[in-house]
């Protein structure tokens, strides 16, 4: 019972942090149009950035609170540069230009840190375990990435539902040319939201940092995860992405924590044990394939 | 307006060919064995890129899946020879049947969608045999597994570098050939009329899903026929030769030779490896050391291409007459 409840709460933690990669993809994807396959080098940059500036500072918490700024800089950067031109491409120019975007940040990131990864510590404060319930402990710092994530959530969902900026967002979602058209600076608009996006895949990326490892190619795997989330919970939703991530979260930890022992009652402990990852990716990729048949413009996606 | 051949595009297409009709017998008069290696590759991916530009170029069907059926292939042949069946004439059909038969399943749920989200499903059903590959413990698991090649007792000896090569690049011509009159029937205009104005196809009472579907089972297949040969050219499979890194790459070459062209596929494959096997050098004689970071140079490349190059390699031969 506790190990179920400890491997919800991982699910969880898990789903906030492709929550906080999904959100961007699903905001630029909704506004803008566009399929960006770099989304998962802000993320690896992101992590990048904090390792230097953590080092730089000596502070986990100073380190990282510099390392969003840089994102979000970065995030102008590409918006500027790249992106912008690709608004109004078809689909298939999208792809290859990003594809392209994404060699060259793995390739940059070589030549910068060097091929080896790098380790985040976890830092010193939240380096202990908190009992969740009594007699069971939970690591704190993932305790921490759930709260962050949860905060994160209900921000955006504030900023997207309540606030000016959040008006125009939705506006832009469902007809960027009629908001143009009324005098919205959509230019600033976009390189604002790219931006954000590019912010919210950092701290994504600088949270997994001290659990998973920081590496080249870090961000490409889990990128296509996102857009698996994206695409379940219908692309420009928030809501939806938020629902998918929670639910994708959960089969992948699921899958890794109790698929294992059931495999082995039919096969053998080796075989169980390397079957048990690839069936849970499986499975996620099957509720996607699914929902789409279901719904192929997602679960919360607009009718057209 | 002149025959096909006496174009530009005519002239340097044939002498391509030619060349690499002859190529094996070239790399043995000044031994460049290693050349032999790069120009089986080229002309086992071009198969694939022509397989993709069946459906990405001339159906607008842009698939970002399509190593998966590499992937099927190349597992087809490595699966049987591990459990004892070596022959090339068992081996074939059943990977190629298979690969048909799961381009159809996938190809009648992806293409209920549109767009974006036929882009993702493709993606996500590559993904999905890629993880199931990665979880055969039995062949491999990630690490991928040595097999030995397909037997052709007294026909063919897939062993001898050059005879391989040969296969392959009679394959290669047999698939352009078969592409081109796919095209040019019936079945290739319904195919392209609804890339160009689906609903129009439709209101002329084309059923568009099921035109889309049987090109998607056959480009499937004939991708499969790339991966079978792959397989057969490093006696080796491993999941990494359907990762969505190999998908993305096919569309790259497909656009970068230009889409909807008949050899554009071609072009691009031997640009493709032109510029993996040619840009480290060329950076390394502008500042010694950087020929390793060559992607750097390579993503804006692509870029560039994406943004600027549409009609690829292709368009620079002059225009086309479709």
């Amino acid at each position: 019972m506790d190990y179920l409840l400890i491997q919800v709460l991982n699910g969880v933690q898990l789903g906030l942090l492709m929550f906080l990669l999904a959100a961007g993809l699903t905001l630029t994807f909704g506004i803008m149009d566009l399929v960006n396959l770099a989304h998962g080098s802000l993320y690896m940059m992101g992590a990048y950035f904090a390792w230097t500036l953590i080092g730089w500072t000596d502070s986990f918490v100073l380190g990282t609170l510099l390392a969003l700024p840089a994102c979000f800089l970065l995030g102008v950067i590409v918006e500027v540069t790249v992106a912008r031109r690709l608004y109004a491409r078809d689909h298939l120019e999208q792809v290859l230009a990003t594809f392209g975007l994404i060699l060259f940040f793995n390739e940059l990131v070589r030549a910068v840190w060097g091929p080896d990864g790098k380790s985040i510590a976890v830092p010193a404060f939240l380096n202990r375990t908190v009992n969740i319930l009594p007699g069971v402990p939970y690591p704190a710092y993932r305790f921490a990435l759930i709260a962050v994530g949860l905060v994160v959530a209900v921000v955006l969902a504030w900023l997207v539902a309540r606030t000016r900026l959040g008006m125009l967002i939705r506006a832009g979602a469902s007809n960027r040319r009629m908001i143009a058209a009324l005098g919205v600076n959509i230019e600033l608009l976009f390189s604002l939201v790219f931006g954000l996006g590019a912010v919210f895949a950092g701290l994504a990326g600088l949270m997994a940092a001290p659990i998973a490892s920081v590496k080249i190619g870090m961000g490409d795997d889990i990128l296509i995860v996102a857009f698996v989330i994206i695409v379940i919970g219908g692309i420009g939703s928030i809501k939806g992405a938020f629902v998918a991530a929670m639910v994708v979260g959960q089969i992948d930890i699921v899958g890794r924590a109790f698929l294992p022992d059931f495999l082995k009652t039919f096969m053998g402990a080796a075989s169980a044990s390397a079957a048990a990852p690839a069936i849970s990716q499986v499975l996620i990729y099957l509720v996607m394939a699914a929902v789409l048949v279901w719904r192929p413009t997602g679960l919360f996606g607009q009718r057209s | 307006m002149p025959a096909p051949w006496r174009t530009p595009r005519g002239i340097i297409t044939v002498l391509l060919l030619l060349l690499l009709a002859v190529l094996p017998l070239l790399t043995q008069a000044f031994d460049q064995r290693y050349l032999l290696s790069v120009g089986t590759r080229i002309v086992i991916w071009s198969i694939a890129a022509v397989s993709l530009n069946m459906i990405l170029g001339y159906g607008g069907l842009v698939s970002f899946g399509h190593a998966a059926f590499l992937g099927i292939g190349g597992y087809a042949v490595g699966i049987l020879s591990a459990e004892g069946y070596e022959s090339g004439w068992m081996q074939w059909p059943v990977a190629i049947v298979v690969a048909v038969a799961w381009a159809t399943l996938i190809g009648a749920l992806s293409l209920r969608t549109r767009g974006v989200y036929f882009i993702m499903i493709t993606l996500a059903f590559a993904q999905l045999v890629y993880y199931l590959s990665s979880g055969l413990a039995a062949y491999g698991g990630d690490d991928g597994l040595n097999i030995s090649r397909s037997r052709f007792p007294g026909l063919i000896e897939l062993r001898d570098k050059a005879a391989f090569y040969w296969l392959c690049f009679a394959l290669l011509c047999a698939t352009l050939w078969f592409c081109s009159r796919l095209v040019h029937s019936r079945f290739g205009h319904v195919l392209r009329g609804a890339r160009s104005n689906e609903l129009r196809m439709m209101a002329l009472g084309f059923p568009v899903f099921r035109y889309r579907l049987a090109a998607f089972a056959i480009a499937g297949g004939f991708a499969a026929l790339a991966g079978i040969l792959l397989a057969n050219d490093g006696a080796y499979i491993s999941p990494a030769m359907m990762s969505w890194v190999k998908s993305g790459d096919l569309i790259v070459i497909v656009v970068l030779g230009g889409i909807g062209a008949l050899f554009g596929p071609l072009y691009g494959t031997i640009a493709f490896f032109a510029v993996e096997e040619f840009l480290p050098p060329l950076l390394d004689l502008l500042h010694r050391g950087w020929g390793e970071y060559w992607q750097i140079v390579f993503g804006p490349l692509l870029v560039i291409i994406a943004l600027y190059a549409r009609g690829g390699i292709d368009s620079l031969l002059g225009r086309r007459h479709a």
